[in-house]
């Protein structure tokens, strides 16, 4: 096997020693760089332009020389509104109440995400036995795939199951989760905390113990109380990864698809229908297929994830600076 | 047990508990539950039959009744212990269903019915794992093709992507060119550019490169990440130049130094991005939904969803496919889970 | 002939100059040495012979082949690294077969070399350790047994003792210089420190930002300095300097003092600037004021079979004394400090360069190389 690979190797090298004798010093540096830009240009260079080109494009042709420039127009329809409140008031109101769900949705999940990581985090930074095995207890639903994080709730929540029998024996009445919308809202941001607390857990964790003991120790020599070293010591140290934590979080709740689509597939209704649904079942599982909405939509989500994400590279850097 | 418990509720520091200690392993305690439970319950449910499947309230173990074959009867009866009446304390195969009424014969004389009220029998059952549940998904659905076709992405973008993202990793930690900036930028401009917001141009793209609805098409869109490029750069560049260097002077070229001292050196950074590109792959599903159409090219998790739908009613098997689509995850986390935690804690995830 | 040839060569780094044109020959089966303060562009210089850095402008030649495009591999030259630069994933045989794999030498001859190598080096014990399971003198070995297994037409170390303590820093010196004598091949070291230079060197080249200020035999070095920063620089203690003016043949200092010189050597006006240049074997306690000074003991170190004194003058100048033997003085003591006139230098205050003895015309030029 090392033999193969090996071989291998040394057949790229006799190109490459051609090149390195073409290129002066440190140019050939781009040959290693060939690969990934070419990837890089053709899947996320080139979509970024052709995504501008569909959003000002219109009708259901696939090919862009087939399409006509309609300018802003899908933009126009998609921002039709006369309460931006209400979507019902809108042009297209499943786009406004995917974008409702999912400023909803981000809010609880991202606040209930951020306090509960937060609270198992400092759990676990106490000195407490097998720290070791109780972390990875809570970061193993991270691994696990959005549809079978999806369908082990399902499993449970389903008529007959695990926790309608849970409210039987406390004497209450059987639940159809899925059939309500506020139950399969309720359970959807659940879900998604359930699946991703351990993630965020495991980054304040972190962030906890690069807390230098001596600081604590000074806070204790100074009387401090338990709460009072919490807020005043812990949690202002904390806060840049809190900052860090929640960025991420928002970023990635923007984009909840998998495990909600695969929970209820949007329903009951359009009760639990995010915007990356919003966009999928428009470009792809409608028909016509509308890739001039779904481009238009995508920008306007780019932009905030561009936001977003350069929020993040800040508070990243400013922590790793010190 | 009380040792256990006293392993478990020692601290460290001072003899006696506070009530933040009980507190703390009460936490722990749930956490366990919460985090495990529906796993483990999953596991136990994708064992029982039908029958018990739906069965409410649901119990833990999987139970089956027992069944008899008699002569006379094509099918295997299921055995009941009378408990009231006169046949009270016997106990008798049931024929058929009636309404209210079970019409049931003795083992020793199999040809001769009785009728018994329904109350006046309870089923007589055992532990029994209903393997069934597992075969089925081998002989009746293509079980093993989706879990090629998830393999294969798996395996060959993972290739593809750690040879690939090296070698560029290898390039901007080691070479002073000019455009090393700019290409820094460009690879953080595509960090801000995550595939949902491009879904549909990347379809396009995909398909006018004619690898629509192959594997190919799922694996070559997402082959360079700048996340990897980022993980692996970062390693690199605490690899001494001298060592580099070094290799210059004994006359190895640009690219042995890249695999044979570079890549060898950076190992820890690779099984890192290995485990976690392993994990993206095999759990993708946004893309895949969208780029795959035939079920012949279906992944798991693509086949999982699409029979949640067929299915609704036959959870026995999309269960026992939910448990071996989520086992490789498992097995990968039960060996690697130190990797595991440090490779997602520096990269900040996706 | 000369094995190694540079020519007015410079370096770059877009707007700023570290190297400012350097001329220099290296004699077959020459040790010579690059010394000077950090920052001053020796490394830099080595990296240039080397290939490893490019050179911005001048010819640089190895034999008689000008080598400034020849890729670092093909020049045929071995370097030992300031951290070793050992291959950290291979064994110590890996580490030294690397690069004779790379030239693509058949097994059973790389064999031999490697063991014959090891052998000398003392290192056959450990061939098949990593880097990490080795003491620091060992890895050096491995680093310096890996250049040796090339059979380089030059040896180029780049500070390769500057990682070890001090007593294994000994070792090593007299181990590469038996290296040098058994080997028989030209090498360039370099190193900040003035006493390695001394000990290994046949010859010394001591740099100062980017330029070479004198190259020569490392006793030349000593007894006749260019200029005011290679007496500086070059013997340990260092040099001590008094600024005055010159009066005739007397050197007139600030306070009235004045030290007599042997005779009207240097042709210069009465009232120029200059320095004198005192070793601390030349100055001691006396008693003769016309070739005097005066000056209170700081410190006193009395080594038993050395003294040094540590006083400042009247001036403020700092002077140090080293006697052999014991001296009789203490701290606070005031004393007469007389100078052993025909043996100090005499420097230009202006432009630090040495003015020459027994010289006619305009003597204030000397060469500087």
């Amino acid at each position: 096997m090392i033999r193969i690979v090996s071989f291998f190797m040394d057949l790229i090298d006799i190109p490459m020693r051609h090149a390195q004798r073409y290129l002066r010093g440190h140019s050939i540096a781009w040959v290693f760089l060939f690969p990934n830009l070419v990837l890089f240009g053709l899947f996320a260079f080139l979509p970024i332009l052709l995504n501008v080109a569909y959003a000002f494009t219109g009708t259901d042709n696939i090919m862009l020389w087939d399409r006509t420039y309609v300018a802003g127009e899908n933009f126009a329809a998609l921002t039709a509104c006369s309460n931006y409140l209400d979507a019902n008031s809108c042009e297209l109101d499943l786009f406004w109440r995917s974008v409702h769900n999912t400023l909803l949705f981000i809010v609880l999940q991202v606040g209930i995400m951020v306090g509960v990581s937060l609270v198992t985090a400092l759990i676990l930074n106490r000195r407490i036995r097998a720290r070791g095995f109780f972390r990875s207890v809570f970061f193993f639903p991270v691994l696990l795939s959005p549809v079978v994080v999806a369908l082990i709730w399902k499993w449970i929540l389903q008529r007959n199951g695990l926790m309608n029998a849970g409210l039987e024996q406390l004497g209450l009445e059987r639940v159809v989760w899925m059939l309500d919308r506020n139950w399969a809202f309720a359970w959807s941001v659940f879900l998604s905390v359930w699946a991703h607390m351990g993630f965020y857990t495991l980054i304040l964790l972190a962030g906890l113990q690069a807390i230098p003991r001596d600081v604590y120790d000074a806070a204790t020599m100074d009387a401090a109380k338990p709460f009072r070293t919490f807020y005043r010591i812990t949690l202002p140290l904390l806060m840049p990864t809190m900052l860090v934590v929640m960025v991420l979080a928002l970023i990635k709740g923007v984009q909840t698809f998998d495990e909600v689509y695969a929970f209820t597939g949007g329903g009951p209704g359009s009760a639990t229908t995010l915007i990356i649904q919003y966009i999928y079942e428009t470009g792809f599982a409608g028909a016509p297929r509308l890739f001039g909405l779904a481009s238009a939509a995508s920008i306007i989500l780019a932009l905030v994830l561009a936001a977003l994400t350069f929020l993040q590279l800040k508070f990243t850097r400013r922590n790793a600076d010190g | 047990m009380a040792k256990a418990i006293d392993f478990l509720t020692r601290t460290r520091g001072h003899g006696k508990l506070h009530w933040t200690d009980w507190f703390t392993y009460a936490y722990l305690l749930f956490g366990i539950l919460l985090m495990f439970g529906p796993v483990v319950w999953l596991v136990m449910s994708s064992f029982k039959t039908d029958a018990e499947l739906d069965r409410f309230p649901p119990r833990f173990l999987p139970y089956a009744a027992q069944t008899v074959e008699l002569e006379g009867y094509s099918k295997p009866l299921p055995l009941y212990k009378v408990v009231s009446g006169e046949l009270a304390g016997e106990t008798v195969a049931q024929v058929r269903r009636i309404g209210l009424t079970s019409q049931v014969v003795r083992l020793d004389a199999p040809d001769q019915i009785v009728k018994i009220g329904l109350k006046d029998r309870e089923p007589i059952e055992r532990i029994s794992i209903a393997t069934e549940n597992y075969t089925n998904l081998f002989s009746k659905f293509d079980f093993l093709r989706f879990f090629w076709n998830s393999t294969f992405i798996t395996v060959v973008a993972t290739v593809i992507m750690l040879i690939v993202n090296s070698m560029a990793a290898f390039a901007l930690a080691k070479y002073k060119f000019s455009g090393r900036a700019a290409v820094m930028a460009m690879v953080i401009g595509v960090l801000m550019i995550p595939q949902t917001v491009v879904l549909v141009p990347l379809f396009i793209v995909t398909k006018e490169l004619g690898m629509l609805d192959s594997l190919w098409g799922v694996i070559v869109p997402g082959a360079a990440t700048p996340t990897g490029i980022f993980l692996l750069r970062q390693y690199m560049l605490t690899i001494p130049d001298e060592i580099l260097d070094a290799a210059r002077m004994d006359k190895a070229s640009e690219w042995k130094i890249y695999w044979r001292i570079v890549l060898p050196l950076s190992a820890p950074a690779i099984a890192v991005l290995a485990i976690l590109a392993i994990m993206w792959r095999w759990n993708d599903f946004l893309w895949p939904l969208i780029a795959l159409s035939r079920s012949d090219n279906f992944t798991l998790q693509l086949a999982l969803n699409s029979f949640q739908g067929e299915m609704t009613t036959q959870w026995s098997s999309l269960l026992a496919m939910t448990v071996l689509t989520l086992l490789p995850v498992a097995l990968v986390f039960a060996f690697l889970q130190k990797y595991i935690a440090t490779g997602i804690a520096s990269t900040g995830g996706k | 002939m000369a094995d190694l040839r540079l020519k007015n060569v410079t370096k770059s780094y877009g707007a700023v100059e570290v190297i400012k044109g350097v001329d220099l020959e290296v004699a077959h089966g020459e040790f010579c040495v690059f010394v000077g303060p950090s920052g001053c562009g020796k490394s830099t210089l080595l990296k240039m012979i080397s290939g490893l850095e490019s050179i911005t402008s001048g010819d640089l030649y190895i034999g008689d082949d000008q080598v400034n495009e020849v890729a670092a591999a093909e020049r045929g030259l071995a370097m030992v690294f300031q951290s070793y630069a050992l291959y950290p994933h291979m064994n110590v045989r890996q580490n030294l077969s690397f690069g004779l794999e790379n030239l693509k030498t058949p097994k059973p001859v790389i064999e031999e070399k490697i063991n014959a190598a090891a052998k000398m080096l003392q290192i056959d014990e450990l061939m098949d350790r990593r880097p990490r399971d080795l003491s620091g003198g060992q890895r050096q070995r491995v680093a310096i047994g890996r250049a040796v297994v090339r059979e380089p037409r030059i040896f180029l170390f780049d500070e390769p003792l500057s990682n070890l303590d001090a007593e294994l820093r000994v070792d090593m010196r007299s181990e590469i210089a038996q290296l040098h004598r058994q080997l028989g091949n030209t090498m360039i070291y370099v190193t900040h420190d003035q006493v390695e230079a001394m000990t290994m060197a046949d010859k010394i080249a001591v740099l100062r930002s980017g330029l070479v200020e004198q190259y020569g035999k490392p006793l030349d070095l000593f007894n006749d300095p260019a200029n005011i920063f290679v007496a500086g620089f070059i013997g340990s203690p260092k040099m001590n300097f008094i600024q005055g003016e010159l009066q005739g043949n007397r050197l007139l200092l600030k306070n009235g003092e004045s030290i007599e010189l042997p005779e009207a050597r240097f042709h210069l006006k009465d009232g120029a600037k200059v320095t004198l240049g005192i070793r601390p074997n030349d100055i001691a306690p006396g008693s003769d004021a016309t070739h005097g000074l005066n000056a209170n003991i700081k410190s006193v170190e009395q080594l038993g079979g050395d003294s040094y004194i540590y006083a400042v003058s009247d001036m403020g100048d700092n002077i140090t004394v080293h006697r052999p033997g014991q001296v009789n003085v203490s701290v606070g003591d005031k004393l007469l400090l007389e100078v052993d006139v025909d043996t100090t230098h005499l420097f230009d205050t202006e432009t630090g360069l040495t003015l020459r003895k027994n010289r006619t015309g305009n003597t204030s030029e000397a060469s500087a190389q």
